[in-house]
């Protein structure tokens, strides 16, 4: 354990991304000490430009371009997280129970995990968000509706892989239950590659949340990088702040999810690294 | 990509493996309607109200009407029947907003996203091939990075902040290009300006849904090269006396493509729901500006039809990658 953590804090791309992460975070969680009140409020006049009164100028509404950020900062890391659970969850079930038992079960959760990594997938999510009325929730349940089936075939494979290893057909021989072997045997040693999806999952689903709320699909209650792109891009030509910065917001979020994903793959499969 | 699973009666040869993929798609749409009837049902409200769009005045006869003829009237499995037939047939309902039926509209719609698509694969899959190409030849070379870094960033980027920054850049700031629609109406181009003209408004659209595929293929082409390269035929092929150039464009690169257009293939419907958001961004009137513009009508219905036909389209480009399979590597047909 203190080995892995070792190779982990070693790894340059892992620290990057866990320091940039880290300041994501803090902002996330002191938005509503720094900003507080709701992030809607109008401050002061329209269209400030940035680096004046207000660290990233203010909006259209003369709304204040950074305590959206910040806010913003907690959608995003809520709904990324949240749906990545929902997703991991399932997909962990629906693969478990495919591999372990094979043959009939297999394929008929195979064939519908294929069923839905063959849809056009964000079209799906938007369609299930403007059905089930926009709120965190449905885009929650709709982000881990289109994410699980990566999470249902990767540990699928790890089960058929453990099926026939020897400690769980001495578990099985020992009488113990199905559901036993499977969360108490087999599940805690294919935990590493589901960690190192689940992060990357986390990321794409910030993406798949900004590209909803950018087409007006956020809740309308919560603040999200999304939706200020959305709303600043009509004053692109006039004010470039607007879009720009939630823009850089979820790119250097991402990049920091997949940069600490890459890290905790090189440092949880260390064998796999030189590939 | 998809392997026959169910044991479909086996016909031999290059028609018999087409017959068995046409009927693997079969039932992959018939559940996407089925999907969509679960969908109708979801929906707060009547499913009625759904299918009557945003005509939320839409007269009690009509409601009625529509109740039978898509038999929400009868119990639940006769009326996932009738929906089937309709969807089926092609009969997806009527636009109030749009004035005109779902299908007509989405017709109209679906030849500039083709356009916007099939650029979109050719430009990716022919940069993605020759940047991987060229990175794989010269390893840890500045090119290779690059490509890296690329790959990185576009990773993490929303498809429509790049949209939206290629237009500051190249339309407002350089003027160079045109921030947004198809052609330029008021100008009356015909013939080859009209070409031209479109060509000129497809750049940044086009540029922005492919630089992620194209940084993708790019990296997956590298690791075929290099993969391919330690092979024996290569050493036969150099033993022979063939030059460099020739053993990688006339060997290698025809095992290496093998992994693109799987991809391409995979990455079908992804690639249709980034055209929704870039779309909305260059106001390109696809599908995708129908979506977004349904979204904001609460045209459900029409939302509903756009996810049926699109999710065909892409069962069919599947196929027809799978098909282009055969014919680039023979030994599939055999499996």
């Amino acid at each position: 354990m203190i080995d892995v953590a070792r190779r982990f804090l070693r790894s340059r791309s892992a620290m990057l991304g866990l320091s940039i992460l880290s300041v994501v975070i803090v902002v996330a969680a002191a938005a509503p000490v720094v900003f507080p009140g709701s992030p809607f409020r109008r401050v002061d006049q329209p269209l400030l430009p940035p680096f004046g009164a207000y660290l990233f100028g203010t909006d259209v509404l003369g709304r204040d371009v950074a305590a959206g950020i910040a806010h913003g900062a907690r959608t995003s890391l809520m709904i990324g997280v949240l749906a990545t659970a929902v997703a991991v969850a399932v997909g962990t079930v629906v693969g478990g129970v495919a591999g372990f038992y094979g043959g009939r079960p297999d394929d008929v959760l195979m064939r519908v995990t294929e069923f839905f990594q063959t849809i056009p997938t964000f079209l799906f999510a938007i369609l299930l968000v403007a059905i089930l009325t926009p709120s965190t929730q449905s885009i929650v349940i709709a982000i881990a509706v289109v994410s699980w089936p990566a999470v249902a075939r990767l540990v699928r494979g790890e089960f058929l892989a453990m099926r026939g290893r020897e400690f769980v057909v001495a578990c099985v021989c020992l009488g113990m239950s199905d559901r036993r072997v499977i969360f108490r045997h087999i599940l805690p040693n294919c935990l590493s590659p589901i960690v190192v999806t689940g992060s990357l999952i986390v990321a794409t689903a910030i993406l798949v949340e900004s590209a909803l709320s950018f087409l007006g699909l956020g809740d309308p209650n919560t603040m999200s990088w999304g939706f200020m792109i959305g709303a600043g891009r009509t004053f692109l030509r006039t004010a470039w702040w607007l879009c720009t910065v939630p823009g850089v917001a979820i790119l250097l979020t991402v990049v920091a999810i997949n940069l600490l994903g890459e890290g905790l793959n090189d440092t949880l499969n260390p064998r796999l690294r030189n590939r | 990509m998809k392997r026959a699973r169910v044991a479909l009666p086996r016909v031999g040869g290059a028609p018999g493996y087409v017959v068995r993929r046409l009927l693997q798609a079969v039932p992959v749409i018939l559940a996407i309607v089925a999907l969509n009837f679960l969908l109708l049902h979801l929906a707060p409200g009547d499913a009625a109200q759904v299918l009557a769009g945003e005509a939320g005045s839409a007269s009690p006869e009509y409601m009625a009407q529509l109740r039978e003829r898509f038999g929400l009237d009868q119990p639940l499995w006769l009326s996932l029947l009738v929906y089937m037939k309709n969807v089926l047939s092609l009969d997806l309902g009527f636009s109030f907003r749009h004035n005109m039926p779902v299908l007509d509209l989405i017709l109209q719609r679906l030849g500039p996203t083709i356009l916007l698509m099939g650029v979109t694969l050719v430009l990716s899959v022919g940069a993605g091939m020759a940047l991987g190409l060229l990175a794989a030849s010269r390893v840890d070379g500045w090119l290779d990075t690059f490509i890296s870094i690329l790959a990185l960033i576009s990773y993490a980027t929303p498809l429509f902040w790049i949209g939206l920054m290629l237009i500051v850049v190249f339309s407002i700031k350089l003027d160079w290009l045109p921030t947004s629609g198809m052609e330029t109406v008021a100008a009356f181009h015909e013939g080859w300006a009209r070409v031209a003209d479109i060509a000129r408004h497809l750049v940044l659209p086009a540029v922005t849904l492919s630089l992620f595929y194209m940084a993708l293929y790019a990296r997956l082409m590298r690791a075929a090269v290099l993969e391919q390269a330690g092979m024996d035929y290569v050493a036969t092929a150099r033993a022979k006396g063939l030059s460099e150039t020739r053993i990688t464009l006339t060997h290698v690169l025809r095992n290496a493509i093998l992994p693109v257009i799987t991809m391409a293939g995979v990455q079908m419907g992804a690639l249709l729901g980034g055209s929704i958001v870039v779309e909305t961004v260059f106001a390109w009137p696809g599908l995708g500006l129908l979506a977004y513009q349904s979204l904001f009508a609460r045209d459900l219905n029409l939302l509903m039809g756009i996810f049926f036909l699109s999710a065909s389209l892409v069962v069919v480009a599947n196929l027809a990658v799978d098909l282009l399979y055969t014919v680039l590597d023979p030994r599939i047909q055999a499996a």
